[in-house]
């Protein structure tokens, strides 16, 4: 079952690759089509899920290179299995944003595309380290091509530095999971939880995934790939980017570095919390003076995946959980905000905030929509975004009070930049005569777009189910994340 | 050291003999046919090959012959099919260029046959003498082919280049094993020196250690290791496009098998002793291979580096010193070789329209041709690594034997100089996708080109997902030895 959700929208790709030729809109509604299913199918997965358990669900296991102990292994839990929704989620309406805006090469876009969407699937499913690291690198390749072929015009130094930057964290990485599974004796995800590693050998592999995680986060102060791929890359790669790619480094940590690695983790906590504030507040001045729409958003990506790497290393129930949550929040809003540039930028050509300005007046429908994302990410009560943020805090003032108040400042600035920001597009006098005679939102955008506001909406309002789906996962990761393994390996 | 009659069991060279002579053979027949037989001397030479691969794969699994000088084991007999392969494949691919080139007066084909040879005794030496005289046989070959053609000056360049060189490294090797025969009272045969180099207290011989490291360091220059690396790019660029298909993978691959020996066998007592020199080897090669190919603009050229940088992954899994890590060079090398010869089909077959060795002849392929360009990009991204493509299986298994190893520093140093040199392979990449095509031409390939990108395409994009056959053949190879 898992591998159908994951290995689905490959199999999608080639059957596109071979049977479609040159009719762009074939290529389209199979791409559509196979998404579609693929998201049926994760929902089954919901279905059939047991939330009161902390285990891997769906497992499979298959022996792969036997002689290295390497096993083709699958399984999701409460933390996987929300992200693998979202990719699952997010990708359709990825495919119907790119409708219009990508006209050359659409069968290979959409070729790239599910590839992509099987890549990340596998990376929240996969229970071996190995087949975990590979699937995790090949996510590269597709989404280098679609901001390269597809971006805009700066689009080959946007492509290049995303590659590099990320190939040069995760290299790393490889050693870190190299490292782990020969000390511990297998590349099984599961079992390498359960064993004990000394304090020292701790350090150095947390070291070995931190700089891979804290790249693709992007973590202060190495996040400066992040506007430039998001500005050049077409708008469904910066809603995938946005929404699902930076949520991987996040991933990491939860997955590995805090249960398997957790005195390690705990004597990073000054680390993790000093860069993630830096993150906060830094890029959130930086957000503030920014004149492009999409790097705006760019950076208050980083400000708010600084949010979430503090609320997962308080190492609580509020904040971790709050972490999750917030994860998801900002796939939805910041996926949403991308999309909502993409409209404008379809029928402008520009991105820059200064061309735009009484919007309102001619797209008042796009005026609704774009606000009640911009108070989502502001963090509303009543959107999704509070309940998130609001975890978080509490979670970091039960671990540090300092933090907790340096990090509510980034609250007041986040909405300082978004509101500012939304002033300046939507109120005020049309002052390009281009603004004067644009067309609102049609109905594929608006069939786009219906979903996700109604996610911020119920998550805002009544949390409670999403909550239900990690809160055992969670508890079960700071029950590993307490027991001191050093301790355990000194009484062998 | 005496040979007896009955120590003579010719069946365990049968490959090389059956080389030998059917190298021979074709010589006179292409002295007779004159130009009229270049057709059927291919194909003869593409049935011998065949043939060998065949007696290899049937023939007796391990043994010596001549008191203990020529040795096959599985091992040997693992690189030799390679050996093999690299020696055909290219021939297969580059029918065309070589008949459009003036260069298919028979001799090609039969003086490549005898580089092989020398290869293989390479990988069967048992002896310094025996193994010096398989590496001449292999290198003086390869002088001739990289000046193989006459009218065209890099080529003349090449082969000269090649030659001083290579008559150098080969002196070092030379003064090397003279050393050795001098510290251990006269032993050749590396039996003798093992067990020589086992007493206890020997290490300590000034003379002997020297010797060691001069036969490395002549190794290494037939490897093209940093710092004997020079040679390689000029060599490379210069000569025509199928040698340097050929010398990319062939003579690695005999002179890993020969490494193979000195390293695991027969110094293998005296092993701290020269294992930093080896060490340093890698970091250098790799060093190399990543900074010094971001500045090339041509793509033969850039493949030179990209070989270096290769090579210094292949010397960790040597340094590693376990069955692990001689698995891994053997699984490396293989992935090297389709990799390798898969990349030089497709700049053979744009030579038809004089293109193909610039970067720049590749711009906005993919908008022309989009396979073309697809299996090309697959060729680079499998080169610097990236899974689910064969070369990352390769560095997988070479980084895994390092960490087990206990060499986390060398790994760690491998995986960044991969990410850097992954800048150049991009490079290829972007010029083919991002960059507008700015000619019409189109490139087609001869049958044998065809035959050469698929299979290392399937190949390629099979071991990246399951490489399992691959290493139950290595392992098989590798079990005699630890």
């Amino acid at each position: 079952m898992l591998s159908l959700v994951t290995f689905l929208p490959l199999v999608g790709a080639l059957v596109i690759a071979i049977g479609v030729h040159r009719n762009p809109d074939r290529a389209r509604y199979a791409a559509l089509m196979v998404s579609l299913v693929t998201f049926v199918l994760s929902l089954l997965l919901l279905h059939g899920f047991d939330s009161d358990s902390h285990a891997f669900q769906f497992l499979e296991e298959r022996p792969w290179l036997p002689a290295f102990g390497l096993h083709y292994r699958m399984g999701v839990d409460g933390i996987s299995l929300p992200f693998v929704l979202l990719t699952t989620f997010l990708t359709p309406i990825c495919i119907l944003s790119s409708w219009e805006s990508v006209q050359k090469h659409v069968k290979e876009y959409m070729i790239a595309f599910l590839a992509l969407e099987t890549f990340v699937v596998g990376v929240f499913c996969a229970l071996d380290f190995i087949v975990f690291y590979i699937l995790w690198e090949a996510m590269l390749i597709p989404m280098f091509l679609i901001i390269g072929v597809w971006g805009g015009p700066n689009r080959i130094y946007a492509a290049m530095k995303f590659f590099l930057y990320t190939l040069a964290g995760s290299v790393l990485m490889l050693i870190a999971v190299l490292a782990l599974g020969i000390e511990g004796g297998t590349f099984s995800i599961p079992k390498l939880m359960e064993h004990p590693f000394s304090l020292s050998f701790q350090m150095w592999v947390f070291l070995g995934f931190f700089v891979s995680f804290s790249v693709k986060v992007p973590m202060w102060p190495v996040h400066t790939w992040l506007p430039d791929a998001h500005v050049e890359a077409p708008t469904a790669g910066s809603v995938i980017l946005a929404g699902i790619l930076l949520k991987m480094g996040a991933y990491g940590f939860l997955r590995f570095s805090i249960p398997m690695l957790p005195d390690a983790s705990r004597e990073f906590v000054p680390l993790i919390f000093g860069l993630s504030l830096m993150a906060i507040v830094y890029t959130a001045l930086v957000a503030l003076m920014q004149k492009d729409l999409k790097k705006l958003i760019a950076y208050s990506s980083v400000s708010h995946m600084g949010f979430v790497t503090m609320g997962l290393f308080t190492f609580n129930q509020q904040g971790v959980e709050g972490g999750i949550l917030q994860m998801i929040n900002h796939g939805i809003v910041a996926g949403a905000l991308f999309l909502l540039v993409g409209v404008v930028y379809d029928r402008l050509h520009t991105r820059e905030i200064v061309k735009f300005g009484g919007l309102v007046q001619r797209m008042p429908i796009y005026a609704f929509i774009f606000m009640v994302f911009t108070m989502a990410s502001v963090g509303l009560p009543g959107t999704n975004g509070f309940v998130g943020e609001f975890l978080i805090l509490l979670g970091a003032f039960l671990a540090s009070k300092a933090v907790a108040v340096v990090a509510a400042s980034g609250v007041v600035l986040g909405a300082a930049y978004m509101l500012w920001m939304y002033k300046r597009v939507v109120f005020g006098e049309i002052r390009n005569p281009e603004v004067s005679v644009l067309a609102d939102v049609n109905r594929r955008e608006l069939v786009a777009f219906a979903p996700l506001i109604a996610l911020v909406l119920w998550i805002g309002f009544y949390p409670k189910p999403f909550l239900d789906i990690f809160h055992t996962s969670v508890q079960h990761l700071l029950e590993q994340a307490k027991v001191v393994k050093v301790g355990a390996l000194a009484l062998k | 050291m005496s040979v007896e009659m009955q120590d003579i069991h010719l069946v365990y060279m049968m490959p090389e003999i059956l080389v030998a002579v059917m190298a021979m053979a074709l010589l006179l027949l292409s002295a007779w046919t004159h130009k009229g037989g270049a057709g059927v001397v291919h194909w003869l030479t593409v049935l011998t090959i065949v043939g060998v691969i065949l007696v290899i794969h049937v023939g007796e699994g391990t043994g010596t012959t001549f008191g203990g000088q020529f040795v096959t084991d599985a091992m040997s007999r693992y690189m030799k099919v390679l050996m093999c392969l690299g020696m055909i494949i290219p021939v297969i691919m580059s029918r065309d260029y070589i008949r459009a080139h003036a260069m298919d007066g028979g001799e090609y084909h039969v003086v490549s046959m005898f580089a092989m040879l020398g290869g293989m005794i390479l990988a069967s030496s048992g002896g310094f003498v025996i193994l010096y005289l398989g590496l001449e046989l292999m290198s003086l070959s390869f002088y001739v082919l990289a000046a193989w053609r006459r009218d065209d000056v890099r080529s003349g360049e090449a082969g000269l280049k090649y030659f001083v060189l290579g008559s150098m490294a080969s002196g070092l090797l030379l003064y090397g094993i003279s050393m050795i025969y001098g510290a251990t009272g006269g032993a050749t045969g590396f039996k003798e020196v093992a067990a020589l180099l086992a007493t206890p207290g020997i290490h300590d011989n000034q003379l002997l250690v020297l010797g060691m490291v001069m036969v490395l360091a002549g190794m290494g220059f037939k490897v093209a290791a940093a710092p004997f690396h020079m040679w390689a790019p000029d060599v490379y660029q210069g000569a025509p496009t199928p040698v340097t298909a050929f010398m990319a993978v062939m003579p690695k691959v005999a002179a890993f098998a020969a490494l193979f020996r000195l390293v695991a066998d027969v110094f293998a007592p005296a092993h701290g002793q020269w294992v930093g020199v080896l060490q340093l080897f890698a970091i250098l090669s790799m060093a190399t291979g990543a900074f010094a190919g971001l500045v090339q603009t041509d793509l033969k050229r850039l493949l030179a580096y990209s070989s270096i940088g290769h090579v210094g992954y292949i010397l960790i899994g040597l340094v590693s010193n376990s069955a692990a890590g001689m698995q891994g060079v053997m699984v490396y090398l293989t992935i090297y070789l389709f990799m390798t010869v898969g990349v030089f089909a497709i700049i053979i077959s744009f030579d038809r329209q004089g293109l193909g060795e610039n970067i720049r002849d590749y711009q906005g392929l993919a908008h022309k041709q989009p396979l073309v360009a697809f299996v090309l990009a697959m060729f680079m991204f499998s080169m610097a690594g990236i899974p689910p493509l064969a070369g990352f299986i390769g560095k997988l298994n070479i980084f895994m034997a390092a960490v087990k190893a206990g060499l986390v520093p060398l790994a760690v140093l491998g995986v960044l100089f991969s990410a850097v040199s992954a800048f150049y392979y991009l490079r290829v990449v972007k010029v083919m996708y991002f960059d507008p095509a700015d000619r019409e031409s189109r490139v087609t390939f001869s049958g044998g080109g065809f035959l050469v990108v698929t299979m290392s395409m399937v190949l390629i994009l099979m071991w990246g997902i399951l490489p399992g056959d691959l290493l139950t053949w290595t392992a098989s190879s590798v079990q005699t030895w630890h």
